[in-house]
């Protein structure tokens, strides 16, 4: 038996805990709270690196047992192939049960059309909206940040949603000390963001003590892309490059892994996690700023997509 | 792996995290304290200052106003007001940073109470020109009740009083004096200009009467933990983990997060409100086997005893458990727009445990002002701090707020909607007995 190792202060006090510790403990413990006062909890899951450690959080929170959520990913239809294989495989490793909302399904039916600048990400509120109310899910986990954007600044851990799976920021309940309230009628749910405290920098390092797998395409890779909107897409069957736009080979990478029309990929040679922590150590962006046109629409592109029942 | 990425990952791996808090108004230069914080430890980085001079020209301002960064809601923005507590993050080579940033008017005590609850470190921010006024007795009232560890004064437009000693002297002493009768257990002084930068990242050049810390430099120092071994050890139950898996078919372990103090293998342990005992024979820290485990750690705890134990139980020390009760006195922080009446039936969340309670008398409500007492109110309204007593349905494992912030917290929820009512701090309002004034409510209650 080992006493615990993640002890580190200025101080020389025996009971700190690292920002990592202090996190994670935070983060589990909304996890538990979640397991014990709801009946439905499901966990968004894109493959995404916050998705990513959310899962890893929720494996650790209730080991030896298994986790007793399931997943939901709302798939574009334009995600990276990338992605959707590495999905699948964590997926069969863990034995999890996953569902998918399929937004090129609802494009199919005609119950959604494409927009006019190809983007599908705004079109994942209606299936994400209606699965959640198929299944009656009553607790909903995201990997949204309050460092990522400032109407996610606002955000509560727990973040009540009505049927249309809304977000009213004025009436929102004051969270304070440790005690979340959950408490909701039915046909409503509760959106919950376990990792609400944590930056970017934060995952990373998380990603890499607990020694976690990502996809590859957030690592550098050389890949045929082209600028839109100052940033390097991704050229594929989604609809780019137009015309008027020339594709090159770039060694890029990935900061964020979203819908390919319109996640950008940032100049790197970081192959390694300790290169990539080293590049966001010194990066003078954003990661919404430098990889997400659809943020870049309005000064409140992000609260009003929140409103309507965004992620 | 480089050198410099060595030291880099080393470094970020041996930080600690301090949770804060600032309250004051635009007018005490709390935004251009913050945004300097930000700025100066290059937590603002290059689009989200464009977005904000971007705003700021639109909004025909001239200098960037930094008070957008935080001011993430549409409605604030348009308002130019802060409605809600905006939580910031950054950090500096020794410590990551949770900021809650909290507007300071008295119509939002209830977010100041809000960010106040999970801080550990209170930044009081009074202007050297007008001294200590109603606002700051407020929010030193604010971090007395809340028992926020540290509070520091941080006295600025120093540059606006010729920086002279006596000015910041006078009123760190009648703060200090102040605070310290609420019973605010340390405060530090410290003068600044948050707009020239005086102290507050970098020491001033312009006060050298002052040798104390700058303001970062007394965040990245102040201790976030303490001797938690002097602590009342508290472990409330969140979930039961049992697998009941062909590898582990007899596995049952209490998952939940320590709310104080420490545990330790071999301990003896009274379950409550059953009162049963029994003796830990595991600690599992997420994957690691441990001896002893501490706040604000989740673990998962195993018991030599198959005993009846689920969500809502509290774990404690057998020679150190807590007495369990139906009739809870504290004060309470208003914080829905609909009052609290007596007689009204209500929902206490106490740690992991929901029971159904009564509200059986509004003895009082406080003025944090000024610290006077308005007897029998009949009902509190938004913002309000007041004292009650509640009748709960069920017995609870309680402690005074003074001695464990996360045991003796309480939520008053409305059982029709699941509005959360009121915020609750069980035993005496403050740490130390002040004298206060009772006055008759201006509203003219006939008594």
């Amino acid at each position: 038996m080992t006493t615990v190792a993640h002890v580190h202060d200025s101080t020389d006090n025996p009971f700190a805990l690292s920002h990592l510790d202090s996190l994670e403990s935070e983060a589990v413990h909304i996890f538990r709270e979640v397991a014990g006062e709801f009946e439905r909890p499901v966990i968004l899951f894109s493959g995404g690196k916050d998705s990513i450690v959310m899962l890893h959080l929720a494996l650790k929170a209730f080991a030896p047992a298994a986790i007793p959520f399931t997943l939901l990913h709302v798939d574009t239809g334009h995600n990276f192939p990338e992605v959707l294989e590495y999905r699948d495989r964590i997926v069969a490793k863990h034995g999890l049960r996953l569902h998918v909302a399929s937004v090129q399904e609802y494009i199919d039916a005609g119950k959604l059309r494409e927009r006019p600048d190809g983007t599908r990400n705004p079109l994942q509120t209606v299936p994400l909206t209606e699965a959640i109310q198929q299944h009656r899910f009553d607790a909903v986990f995201g990997g949204g940040r309050r460092d990522e954007e400032k109407a996610r600044a606002k955000e509560r851990v727990f973040s009540l949603r009505d049927e249309f799976s809304q977000w009213d920021p004025r009436r929102q309940r004051p969270e304070l000390w440790q005690l979340y309230n959950g408490r909701h009628a039915p046909g409503e749910h509760v959106r919950v963001f376990p990792l609400s405290n944590w930056t970017e920098l934060d995952v990373w390092q998380y990603i890499q003590r607990e020694k976690i797998e990502l996809p590859e395409i957030y690592f550098a890779h050389e890949r045929e892309v082209f600028a839109r909107s100052g940033m390097w897409l991704t050229a594929g069957d989604w609809g780019g490059p137009k015309e008027s736009e020339t594709t090159q080979t770039r060694l890029i990478r990935y900061r964020t892994v979203g819908d390919m029309s319109c996640t950008g990929a940032v100049d790197s040679d970081a192959t390694t996690l300790d290169a990539v922590i080293a590049e966001i150590a010194a990066s003078r962006l954003t990661e919404r700023g430098a990889t997400r046109a659809d943020d870049k629409m309005s000064e409140a592109a992000m609260e009003d997509r929140k409103r309507e029942g965004y992620f | 792996m480089s050198t410099s990425t060595e030291q880099l990952t080393e470094q970020l791996a041996a930080t600690t995290l301090l949770r804060f808090a600032t309250a004051g108004s635009v007018d005490d230069g709390k935004s251009t304290l913050v945004g300097r914080l930000l700025h100066d430890s290059k937590s603002v980085l290059v689009d989200q200052l464009e977005a904000v001079e971007h705003a700021s020209r639109s909004r025909g301002q001239e200098a960037p106003d930094l008070a957008l960064l935080t001011d993430g809601l549409r409605a604030e923005r348009e308002q130019g007001i802060t409605i809600d507590v905006a939580y910031r993050y950054f950090a500096t080579p020794r410590r990551r940073f949770i900021l809650a940033d909290t507007p300071g008017h008295v119509q939002y005590t209830r977010n100041m109470v809000t960010g106040a609850s999970t801080a550990e470190l209170a930044v009081v921010l009074v202007d050297a020109r007008n001294g200590v006024v109603e606002q700051t007795r407020r929010h030193a009232a604010v971090a007395a009740l809340l028992r926020v560890p540290h509070v520091v004064l941080a006295v600025n437009k120093m540059d606006l009083v010729e920086y002279r000693e006596p000015v910041f002297a006078a009123i760190a002493e009648e703060f200090t004096t102040y605070a310290s009768e609420l019973g605010v257990p340390e405060i530090t002084a410290i003068p600044i200009s948050a707009l020239a930068g005086d102290n507050v990242v970098e020491p001033s050049a312009n006060m050298d009467w002052y040798g104390g810390p700058t303001v970062l430099e007394h965040l990245e120092t102040v201790p976030v933990s303490h001797d938690l071994t002097a602590c009342h050890a508290r472990f409330p139950v969140q979930y039961v983990i049992r697998p009941q898996t062909a590898e582990h078919p007899d596995y049952r372990g209490y998952a939940g997060q320590i709310a104080a103090g420490a545990f330790r293998v071999g301990e003896e342990i009274t379950v409550l409100p059953s009162g049963k005992t029994s003796t830990i024979t595991g600690i599992d820290a997420l994957g690691e086997a441990v001896d002893i485990a501490w706040a604000p750690q989740s673990v998962t705890i195993r018991l030599a005893d198959d005993i009846d134990i689920s969500r809502g139980d509290l774990l404690a020390p057998s020679g150190d458990a807590p007495a369990t009760t139906q009739d809870i006195e504290a004060t309470v922080c208003h914080v829905a727009d609909r009052a609290l009446a007596v007689g009204q039936r209500v929902l206490l969340k106490h740690t992991t445990r929901t029971v159904k309670a009564i509200v059986k008398e509004i003895p009082s409500r406080l003025t944090l002002d000024d610290l006077s007492q308005h007897p029998n109110p009949g009902q509190l309204v938004a913002n309000d701090i007041g004292r009650v007593v509640v009748r709960t349905a069920e017995p609870l494992a309680l402690d005074a707020y003074a001695d464990s912030r996360r045991t003796g917290s309480f939520l008053l929820i409305d059982p029709a909607d699941g509005t959360t009512l009121a915020a609750g701090m069980a035993g005496e309002s403050f740490a130390t007995a002040k004298a206060v004034s009772v006055v008759e409510d201006e509203e003219g209650w006939d008594f």
